[in-house]
């Protein structure tokens, strides 16, 4: 059902009208939602479909924004070469970096690619003479959008929201990308590593190519979003790839929902919202942030797609997600 | 070339900070050797460690040696709110995937911090000497601080302590058999869960005890817990994770990397000893010492 309907040409046309509320802090909360969305589903392709726990996913968002960055402030590049430039950088890297991370399983995985960003992180942190080191690259130029204001619609719409509408179309085209690639029979296959790789091994599937692609793809995503980020920001800094930062995308993912296409982005909406609500009353975000995820992990890991989901659908007696959970749990009790 | 004092004087720079770091770790690796979980907390554990010490030192400041016992207690209340989160929350992640732990040890870095804002506040503190080891010593031309000789003596000494524990008892055969099978070492009666929290709260307990050791050497600020795990990490992936003596090696390596990376690149030694840790992972993630897993 869900497939007739073609979702990421409804997000655009509702999210179109945001900038037309005449509030720019709707306009900036909407574009950093639509940036962390696509950030957060790139990483949801290893997580969700190919269960790779990735923690350094911030490294290529940061390589994507540094490369923007640099090409547009230092060289006057144009904005759409920068943008892809940032994108393809960061994959150039997911694919060196990927080729060993892939070679580990699990918990060493995490770890190696972990490690990857922390060098990736030292190194932006000190290289001066490039990155700028702890005082990053501010005042990264906006790009050049005259031209959309004289379109006829938007001929009244600030820069800012101009370049609003210029990252959901991004975003958007993004995500129908990623979606063509989880339903594609590349996608297919990534579900079946992720559910079985001993299996899809057997049957003749070269897993580490597959997750090795899966990975240089998610690296590209997450270098658009990095690049797009670092324009919005006015800046980039080498704190967008410490790996604190890592965590981010995986707590979105989990908020909305890792089990679901548009999960991680129903969480990014989520996380932004209720970020831009909390900090109004109290400093302490971080402390909230822990709180709702011990919550989410305990009580509702299906995230909040799986949640609703889980509330919609009938229950049968028969369904194979609380068995296994309640026999874990007596198995704990011992 | 520079002169002897001056790179001696590094390498017992280093071999302090890796004295430190190596009680760190090695609670680090303790609980992964056993529970198999990245504790991603430790490095708050240490932080509140450090606070924990600086509160006790203030309560208790006219006791002329006061620090020790602020010292000891702080180790003891970290390895009791260690327990307490083990036996509330962490042992009900077990058997779910490694994602939700590391989110969950996470959930806890976000939480400790805040809560540590709350209580100590944000500006710098800091602990004087104990007055017993306040002098210094010459050698080789090289000023050591009494402190600095002792923790290089005591740091080992703890955690070899540790390690004549697991070897030699039968708490430490208990402990070792639930590293590598809990189900049988359930059925063969040993209270599993106990052990469990027993192991998380022993090396909580090197952690509270590393940051109540460090406060007269470092200052105590916020941002000190994820800046200490990621070097706990780097020791325990290069020396082998849940390898006792991999994380002495790893800790004196990474100690001396830092400290004579500074002489020959003066900006890239973090980023010497993150390499040094990747190209560990991929040529033998077990780590040096370490043995694979399964």
């Amino acid at each position: 059902m869900s497939r007739r309907i073609p979702w990421a040409l409804v997000v655009f046309l509702v999210a179109f009208w945001v900038p037309f509320l005449g509030s720019r802090f709707y306009t900036f909360v909407a574009t950093d939602i639509a940036i962390l969305a696509l950030f957060a589903m790139s990483l949801n392709l290893l997580l969700g479909y190919t269960s790779l726990v990735s923690f350094g996913h911030a490294a290529y968002f940061g390589i994507g924004a540094y490369t923007c960055a640099l090409l547009m402030k230092s060289l006057g590049a144009p904005f759409l070469p920068s943008l892809m430039a940032g994108g393809l950088t960061a994959a150039g890297f997911a694919l060196v970096f990927g080729f060993f991370c892939v070679r580990l399983t699990k918990i060493y995985f995490a770890m190696l690619t972990l490690a990857v960003a922390q060098i990736v992180w030292a190194i932006c942190f000190k290289w001066n003479d490039v990155t700028g080191g702890e005082q990053g690259l501010p005042s990264v130029p906006y790009p050049d959008l005259a031209w959309m204001g004289s379109l006829p619609i938007l001929e009244n719409l600030r820069l800012g929201d101009l370049f609003y509408i210029v990252v959901i179309l991004i975003v958007l085209l993004g995500i129908a990308a990623l979606r063509r690639i989880v339903d594609s029979p590349f996608g297919r296959i990534l579900t079946v590593i992720r559910d079985n790789p001993e299996r899809a091994q057997f049957v003749g599937v070269n897993v580490r190519l597959y997750q090795l692609a899966a990975f240089v793809v998610a690296g590209f995503f997450a270098g658009i979003s990095g690049a797009l980020f670092g324009i919005f920001n006015r800046g980039v800094f080498p704190d967008f790839i410490y790996w604190t930062k890592s965590a981010e995308p995986l707590i979105m993912t989990i908020l909305g929902g890792m089990g679901s296409f548009w999960g991680p982005a129903v969480g990014a909406f989520a996380l932004v919202v209720l970020n831009q609500q909390v900090t109004s009353y109290t400093e302490y975000w971080p402390f909230v942030m822990g709180a709702i995820l011990i919550l989410l992990l305990y009580v509702f890991p299906g995230g909040i797609v799986g949640t609703i989901e889980t509330a919609l659908t009938p229950a049968r007696p028969d369904s194979s997600g609380a068995t296994p959970a309640a026999s874990q749990q007596a198995d704990r009790g011992a | 070339m520079p002169e002897f004092s001056f790179l001696f004087g590094q390498f017992l720079g280093g071999l302090t900070a890796a004295m430190f770091l190596f009680l760190i770790a090695s609670g680090l690796s303790l609980i992964f050797g056993v529970l198999r979980v990245l504790n991603f907390a430790h490095g708050s554990f240490y932080m509140v460690g450090a606070y924990l010490a600086w509160q006790l030192v203030r309560w208790t400041q006219p006791a002329p040696e006061a620090f020790w016992i602020a010292a000891l207690g702080a180790a003891l209340g970290v390895a009791l709110l260690g327990g307490i989160i083990e036996r509330l929350l962490l042992r009900y992640l077990y058997d779910r995937e490694e994602l939700y732990q590391l989110l969950f040890t996470y959930a806890l870095v976000l939480i400790i911090a805040d809560a540590a804002k709350v209580l100590w506040g944000t500006q710098q503190l800091s602990v004087s000497r104990p007055p017993s080891l306040a002098g210094s010593l010459q050698l080789f031309g090289v000023t050591v601080p009494h402190y600095n000789l002792c923790i290089m003596l005591l740091g080992p000494m703890i955690a070899f302590g540790f390690w004549l524990v697991l070897q030699r008892t039968a708490l430490g055969r208990i402990v070792r058999a639930a590293a590598l099978d809990r189900e049988t070492l359930g059925t063969l009666g040993a209270n599993v869960g106990w052990v469990y929290t027993g192991m998380f709260m022993a090396g909580s307990f090197l952690a509270g005890l590393g940051g109540a050791l460090v406060t007269p050497v470092k200052s105590i600020v916020p941002g000190m817990d994820v800046e200490i795990i990621v070097e706990a990490f780097i020791v325990v992936v290069i020396g082998g994770l849940g390898s006792f003596w991999g994380t002495f090696l790893g800790a004196v390596i990474y100690g001396q990397v830092l400290a004579f990376g500074i002489l020959i690149f003066p900006r890239f030694s973090i980023f010497a000893v993150s390499t040094l840790m990747a190209v560990i992972l991929i040529l033998r993630p077990w780590g040096l010492l370490g043995r694979p897993i399964r």
